[in-house]
């Protein structure tokens, strides 16, 4: 499976939304959240990209702020692109839900609104997916505590 | 007279045995028929992700073993896979060609309790499964001769295996090998042709090709739709582009499309296998790494082609000796996102047959 140039993408994407939309270099390619949900539309539906799997997203915590992860094939050109999405405020970090464009999205979105707290505007069903309704806090952020009995 | 129905609320599970003991369906129904359906994991939660954060790399292959518990040596692959990407380290040929013939043995172990799990789900009480745990019995003997261990292996390190191949490991395999398309065909006359198989089965909860596609589906569930998709193929990881072997798909997707390619799947690793101890070459099993790895601040996406489908590790390293994030793409979890769609409009009594034709592990499901 081929990658997808990051740089080449990420003009792709400035001049089909406008710039401050994508950021490139030869490692990563980083989409701002304010139209994550039509940048991934466009990934999905463009001929020449065709990125109709996806395969994971998941997040990091870096103490002060967060990242969103996702990794996209596409199945019939047989290539695949990582993008990068960062979440900065940490009090109610929110960005837009990619479910209504990969279904595949809906139970790891939940996982993440579970375990990290970043909520997914646009989720059909934004609901804890291990923990209980109620359980104290986020478990996989860095500044998390067991207050385990 | 016009009969009143109203909807009602059950649950399937968690007791269910079919449910795996920690598995919750909320059914909404209408009469027979399921017209909601909502899954609730969560009883399970042991926390791999954050444990892992707190544990060094090397002591985190173990954590890997219980995660889908019938396919060990594969998860042990795939994290083993993920650290050596981001240490740079070559695997010797020999420690790559055990790893193949580790997991596709694991692979047909698993299809095999898959498929005899599938056929108790449906109520073919005992005979298939013992027929099926019959073979998987003989392949967990070989993993106990490689590695002490009958399940939960931890057989592979950064670098290579933990040891070589016994003596008595070949020619063991070879016999199995050499015994296993009869077994086959038998499966195949018990079941593939079976009247009462091919009714529950046939036509019975379908995943439609952009379903399975949009939905993230892996493995045998989305091959079952009729893509043709492997990892082994697609994104070559180890050696496998080294040997011949098909990729079977089915038509509709249906339970026993699904059924269909985990049976072929067999007979696919059989190939695997035969070729593999054909080509093992002699030497080194293991590169020589540091006991207590510290890889440079970095990150890796792994994935390789599991028994249930794409199994990643996505890893972040910042330089000192435990993982910053460890994260798991886990295919049984995962493939669980269409179970609404294949059930709606399905009777209770089907449920068990497409829920079991997706043949998911708890331990995997609910980390």
């Amino acid at each position: 499976m081929k990658d997808i140039a990051f740089i080449e993408i990420a003009a792709l994407i400035r001049e089909r939304f406008g710039d401050g939309v994508a950021a490139a270099d030869d490692k990563r390619l980083i989409v701002e959240p304010p139209r994550l949900a039509e940048v991934a539309a466009f990934l999905r539906d463009d001929p020449n990209l065709n990125l109709d799997y996806l395969s994971s997203v998941t997040a990091i915590d870096h103490k002060t702020d967060f990242t969103l992860i996702y990794h996209l094939y596409s199945l019939t050109k047989n290539q695949r692109l990582t993008m990068r999405v960062p979440v900065v405020d940490r009090v109610s970090p929110a960005v837009p839900s990619v479910t209504p464009i990969w279904r595949g999205a809906d139970l790891q979105e939940r996982e993440i609104f579970d375990l990290f707290g970043i909520e997914f505007s646009g989720h059909p069903n934004l609901k804890r997916l291990f923990m209980w309704e109620g359980f104290p806090g986020f478990p996989l952020r860095k500044d998390w505590v067991n207050r385990g009995p | 007279m016009v009969l009143k129905t109203e909807h009602y609320v059950i649950n399937v599970g968690p007791q269910h045995p079919s449910t795996h003991g920690v598995f919750r369906l909320r059914l909404t129904l209408d009469g027979e028929v399921i017209v909601d359906v909502e899954p609730i994991f969560g009883y399970l939660h042991r926390g791999m992700e954050k444990i892992a954060e707190g544990r060094n790399y090397t002591k985190n292959i173990p954590l890997t073993d219980r995660l889908d518990y019938l396919s060990s040596m594969i998860n042990n692959q795939a994290y083993c896979m993920a650290v050596e990407n981001l240490l740079n380290i070559t695997v010797p040929e020999r420690a790559q060609y055990i790893r193949v013939i580790m997991a596709e043995l694991q692979r047909m172990a698993s299809h095999l309790a898959g498929i005899g799990f599938f056929m108790n789900d449906i109520g073919a009480f005992s005979t298939p499964l013992l027929y099926m745990f019959r073979e998987r019995e003989k392949i967990v003997e070989l993993f106990d001769m490689a590695c002490g261990q009958r399940l939960n292996y931890n057989y592979m390190r950064f670098g290579g295996v933990s040891m070589d191949l016994p003596e008595e490991f070949l020619p063991a395999l070879k016999k199995l090998l050499d015994g296993m398309p009869g077994f086959i065909n038998e499966y195949d006359k018990l079941i593939s042709t079976n009247e009462i198989v091919l009714v529950r089965a046939k036509g019975v909860g379908i995943l439609p090709k952009e379903l399975a596609v949009n939905a993230s589906a892996a493995g045998p569930v989305l091959r079952g739709s009729g893509i043709k998709w492997d990892l082994r193929k697609n994104q070559p990881y180890s050696i496998y582009d080294r040997f011949e072997f098909d990729i079977p798909t089915g038509e509709i997707g249906d339970t026993y499309d699904r059924y269909a390619v985990r049976l072929e799947e067999i007979r696919q690793s059989v190939r695997i296998l035969k070729q593999a101890i054909a080509q093992l070459p002699a030497g080194e099993t293991m590169a020589k790494v540091s006991k207590l790895i510290r890889p440079p601040a970095s990150e890796t996406y792994t994935a390789v082609e599991g028994p249930k489908g794409e199994l990643g590790f996505f890893v972040v390293a910042d330089g000192s000796e435990n993982p910053y994030r460890w994260h798991v793409r886990a295919p049984s979890l995962i493939n669980l996102t269409a179970l609404k769609e294949m059930l709606l409009g399905w009777k209770v009594a089907d449920l068990m047959a497409i829920f079991g034709s997706i043949d998911i592990v708890m331990g995997e499901v609910d980390r």
